[in-house]
C-alpha cells in the first residue's frame, strides 16, 4: 500500500503533550476518532495499520482505550517522559475544563432551571451509552461465539448488573469467565 | 477554599481511602471503558454509602459528556461532587493508577503473544459482556427519570440521531437540556 507521506517521529515530550492536549480538546463524545485523524493523517506519527494495532492492544488492557493508547505511544517514542507527556496531555486540560463546569453547576444547584437541564441531559447521556452498545452489537455479527450465545451473555450481564445489582467483580469474573471459556473452545488454535 | 478542596464535607479521610480502593478494583475490571463500571460506582456511592442521590449521579455523567476529552472524566466529576478536589484525586487516582501501571508494564514486557488463543478468547468472550454492561449503565442512568414516558421518547430520539446521522453528540445533549428546562422530562 502506498503511503501518502513518510512517517515522522514526534520531536520531544513537549510536542507529544501539545498534540495530545489539542486532540483531547477536540473530542466530544469520544476522543478516539480525533486521535486517529491527528496521529495518522495530520502528524504522520503512525500508519493506519500501526494505529489499529495500538488500538487493539489498548482495548485488551484494562483502562480507558485513549488513556492506554497515549501512554503506550508516548512510552514507545520517548520512554517514561513521553508516556507522562502524552498522558497528561490527554487528561490535564479537559480535566480542568470539566471541573470548572462542575464547579459552576454546583454553584447553581439551587436553580430549578439548572437541575431541570441536567435531568434532561441525563436522559441523553443514557442514550449516548446505549448507542455505543448498539454499535458494538452490530460488530458482534461475525463473532465466533454465534449470536445466540452472545445475546445470552449480554442479557445475563445486563440483568445481573442493572436488575439484581451484582458487583462488577462478580459479573466480570463469573459471567465473563464463562463467556471466555466458551470463546476459548470456539476460537480453536 | 475548604469547600473547593473537600466539597460538601460529607467524607472523612477514611471514606476517601475507601473510595480510592474501591475505584482501584474497578480500574482493573472495567472491560470496554470506564463507563461500564458506572453501575458499580452508582451501587457503591449512591446505594451503599448514600453519598450522592440518583439525580446527582446521573447529572455528573451528563455534565462530563457535555465537555470534550476522554469519557473517563465522568469519574472526576463524581469525585468533585462527592468531595471537591480531594474527591477528584481519590476517584481519578483510583480509576487510573492500576490500569496505567499495568498497561505500561504490559507494553514494555512485550506484545509478542498478541495473536495467542488465550488473548483471542479474552476479547471475543468479553465483547458481549461489555454490551450487557453498557445496557445496564443506560438503565442505571435513567433511574431519576424512568417513570415518565417522555424519557423513552428522548432516549429513542438520541439513539436515532447517533446511529443514523453523523452529527456531534453536543446537539442531542443541548436538546436534552432544552427538553429538561421545558419540563418535558
Amino acid at each position: 500500500m502506498a503511503e501518502p507521506s513518510p512517517l515522522v517521529r514526534p520531536g520531544s515530550p513537549g510536542v507529544l503533550f501539545m498534540a495530545f492536549t489539542a486532540l483531547a480538546l477536540k473530542g466530544f463524545g469520544g476522543v478516539l476518532p480525533v486521535a486517529q485523524h491527528t496521529l495518522v493523517d495530520d502528524r504522520r506519527w503512525m500508519s493506519q495499520e500501526q494505529f489499529l494495532e495500538l488500538l487493539s492492544i489498548s482495548q485488551v488492557l484494562p483502562g480507558p482505550n485513549i488513556i492506554n493508547m497515549a501512554l503506550i505511544f508516548g512510552d514507545r517514542c520517548h520512554g517514561w517522559r513521553g508516556a507522562v507527556a502524552a498522558l497528561s496531555g490527554v487528561l490535564l486540560a479537559p480535566l480542568m475544563l470539566v471541573l470548572v463546569l462542575a464547579a459552576i453547576a454546583q454553584g447553581l444547584r439551587n436553580q430549578p432551571l439548572v437541575t431541570d437541564a441536567l435531568r434532561g441531559m441525563g436522559v441523553v447521556a443514557a442514550g449516548l451509552v446505549l448507542s455505543m452498545a448498539v454499535r458494538l452489537a452490530g460488530e458482534l455479527r461475525n463473532s465466533v461465539l454465534g449470536w445466540p450465545a452472545c445475546a445470552a451473555v449480554a442479557l445475563t450481564t445486563a440483568a445481573a448488573v442493572g436488575w439484581w445489582r451484582w458487583p462488577l467483580a462478580g459479573v466480570v469474573l463469573g459471567i465473563g469467565a464463562v463467556a471466555m471459556a466458551l470463546a476459548w473452545r470456539r476460537v480453536g488454535t | 477554599m475548604t469547600s473547593l478542596w473537600l466539597g460538601p464535607g460529607l467524607l472523612s479521610t477514611a471514606d476517601l481511602l475507601h473510595l480510592t480502593t474501591h475505584f482501584m478494583m474497578l480500574s482493573l475490571l472495567a472491560v470496554g471503558g470506564a463507563i461500564t463500571a458506572a453501575p458499580d460506582m452508582q451501587r457503591f456511592v449512591v446505594r451503599e454509602q448514600g453519598w450522592l442521590s440518583d439525580a446527582q449521579f446521573t447529572a455528573s455523567v451528563a455534565l462530563a459528556q457535555a465537555a470534550p476529552g476522554p469519557n473517563v472524566l465522568f469519574v472526576a466529576v463524581i469525585g468533585f461532587n462527592l468531595a471537591g478536589l480531594a474527591g477528584v484525586l481519590a476517584t481519578m487516582v483510583g480509576m487510573l493508577l492500576p490500569s496505567t501501571t499495568l498497561a505500561l508494564a504490559a507494553s514494555r514486557w512485550g506484545d509478542r503473544n498478541r495473536s495467542s488463543r488465550a488473548l483471542r478468547a479474552f476479547t471475543v468472550g468479553l465483547a458481549p459482556v461489555t454490551i450487557g454492561l453498557l445496557v445496564s449503565t443506560t438503565w442505571i442512568l435513567l433511574e431519576p427519570t424512568r417513570t415518565q414516558w417522555t424519557t423513552a421518547a428522548l432516549l429513542a430520539a438520541t439513539l436515532v440521531l447517533m446511529l443514523r446521522t453523523r452529527i456531534s453528540p453536543l446537539w442531542p445533549i443541548a436538546g436534552g437540556a432544552a427538553a429538561g428546562m421545558a419540563g418535558w422530562v
